[in-house]
């Protein structure tokens, strides 16, 4: 059996900065499993540029963002496997992986990362009725062929769904010589980033219908075209609303989420808002020694954030496996996401283990204008920040000082909500 | 005079921006919630620019295709021509981040360079 101080699964950006920060905090022995032919996960089908904003200062592609952290890990002299498939993490952190020249590896860790990212929501999970041609794709599929593998999908494309691949996605497509007709989201407003919608679908004149969806999908052997309809506030389709697009190809660009198949057989605590582990401030699962990070935790909207999180979840997995981590949880301070607030990411807090200042992120579960942002330290107001706008697909930041928590004698809950101006 | 609308990428807000131009002189911006939109109005009025991404095939390579950008941003209706410059274009692994692909792309002065590495 190999041994490593840390075992992470997932080379992506959030267990690239985590292997990264693990080793600048003391960690000895790190090992980075990765499923793919390469680091760099998802970001290496991300050709757009945008990313690393608030890391570099400079607009990076994916790749490239990538490329700078593969660097400093291989310069930092980490180890890693590529095609490599974790199959299970036992409740002693044994790691059992498996790949084609090393057949099956059992690998004892004294902490775990998980960062194994997330998945497109599928056709199956939407249900959407008709028969199974070629033609339907998730718009992340599509991604990778278009940009890694050399493939136009299709010719005359409708894409459900507007979340950020989807809207990418109708840009690449129109840019590589297909017509790109509409644009359905099922919601009243689009998931996706403003910028997104200007520069993907605007500047191409491509349709954007919100309160629509796919209703039937035509064709036997490849899709023929796809009926789309009006949906009323219950998201039920409006008869008579019907138009039919004559199209090839549907990409599917619904929602992601976290990958946690491995967690869950291990016994962590998954928070079913988030379909993520329930974390404390360090990152750390209900599962001693289990920290998690990136999208396998809650799903982003910036790698940039990603990397943040991930180099506090791999410090403290090396504060962890050097025995600098205060074990015991019966002072932990729970957080409460209320009135609409869909979530907050950490669960709970410590004083201990707080840093001077810890960054807790959250999401709405609608859009909401003018309206206040509150921390409640019990029934004690601390913070009360106007916001013009929030909006469920954007995510927010509110940096929370352990010298106000610890002001509050014997303080039992902290409370997260949103309040009318 | 004359008055276009633009949806302001600033935020999630996504102000409806009026902008009232004159010969290609901003005049006025009406619809905006913040500074940001002003700018970003005047910006896109006057001289609207993108950095364009895409990718070309590698002949040799561990990877049929390399990912490109032009280095730095190009006026918004020359992307297509950008597009075209850089079809049928085969590079020869390998390839280096930063790389020169297409030099002055569609006459636009900006060169077109890999964004990722593709070793042979």
């Amino acid at each position: 059996m190999l041994n490593f101080d840390i075992v992470i699964v997932g080379g992506g950006p959030a267990g690239l900065a985590a292997a990264i920060a693990a080793k600048e905090n003391g960690a000895a022995s790190i090992l980075v499993l990765e499923r793919d032919q390469e680091l760099g996960g998802i970001l290496n089908q991300c050709i757009h540029n945008g990313f690393g904003l608030h890391t570099f200062q400079e607009e990076l592609t994916g790749p490239e963002y990538a490329a700078r952290y593969i660097e400093r890990l291989q310069k930092a002299g980490i180890s890693y496997k590529l095609n490599t498939m974790v199959m299970d993490i036992s409740a002693k952190k044994v790691v059992t992986a498996m790949n084609r020249t090393e057949g099956i590896l059992q690998i004892h860790a004294r902490a775990v990362i998980l960062a194994m990212g997330c998945r497109e929501r599928s056709r199956g999970a939407l249900n959407i009725p008709g028969f199974r041609p070629a033609g339907v794709y998730s718009a992340g599929t599509a991604q990778r062929l278009v940009n890694m593998e050399g493939y136009l999908p299709g010719r005359r494309v409708v894409i459900l769904g507007s979340g950020d691949i989807g809207l990418i996605m109708a840009r690449r497509m129109t840019l590589e010589g297909a017509k790109v007709q509409v644009v359905a989201e099922l919601l009243p407003y689009s998931g996706g980033l403003k910028r997104n919608i200007v520069q993907c679908l605007d500047d191409f004149g491509i349709p954007l219908k919100l309160s629509h969806t796919v209703v039937e999908i035509h064709g036997r052997k490849r899709v023929e075209g796809v009926t789309i309809a009006q949906v009323d506030e219950n998201r039920k389709p409006v008869p008579g609303t019907e138009t039919y697009y004559d199209c090839d190809t549907l990409l599917l660009s619904c929602g992601l989420i976290p990958e946690n198949e491995l967690s869950k057989e291990l016994g962590v605590e998954i928070n079913p808002l988030t379909s993520g582990p329930k974390v404390n401030e360090s990152f750390q699962t209900s599962v001693p020694g289990v920290f998690a990070c990136g999208n396998v935790l809650h799903v982003h909207d910036l790698v940039d954030f990603v990397s943040r999180e991930a180099e506090a979840a791999g410090k403290h997995a090396a504060l962890y496996v050097k025995n600098q981590t205060e074990h015991d949880n019966s002072a932990d301070i729970p957080i409460a996401a209320e009135q609409g607030v869909r979530y907050t990411v950490p669960n709970t807090v410590n004083l201990k283990r707080m840093d001077e200042e810890h960054t807790l992120r959250f999401r709405v579960g609608d859009v909401y204008k003018n309206c206040y942002v509150a921390v409640y330290l019990d029934e004690k107001r601390i913070y009360h920040r106007k916001k013009q706008i929030l909006a469920p697909g954007e995510m927010e930041e509110i940096v929370l000082k352990k010298e106000e928590l610890a002001a509050v004698p014997d303080l039992t809950k902290i409370t997260v909500k949103l309040e009318e101006a | 005079m004359e008055t276009r609308e633009l949806t302001c990428i600033g935020c999630p807000l996504g102000c409806l921006l009026k902008v009232e131009t004159d010969q290609g002189q901003v005049h006025k911006v009406t619809g905006n919630t913040c500074k940001r939109g002003e700018t970003y109005a005047r910006k896109e009025v006057v001289n609207p620019t993108r950095i364009v991404t895409s990718s070309v095939l590698v002949e040799g390579g561990n990877q049929r295709v390399v990912s490109v950008k032009t280095r730095e941003d190009i006026p918004k209706e020359k992307i297509f021509e950008v597009i075209e410059a850089l079809r049928g274009v085969k590079v020869q692994a390998p390839v280096h981040i930063g790389d020169v692909v297409v030099s002055n792309a569609a006459d636009t002065g900006v060169d077109v360079v890999a964004t990722r590495n593709v070793l042979n």
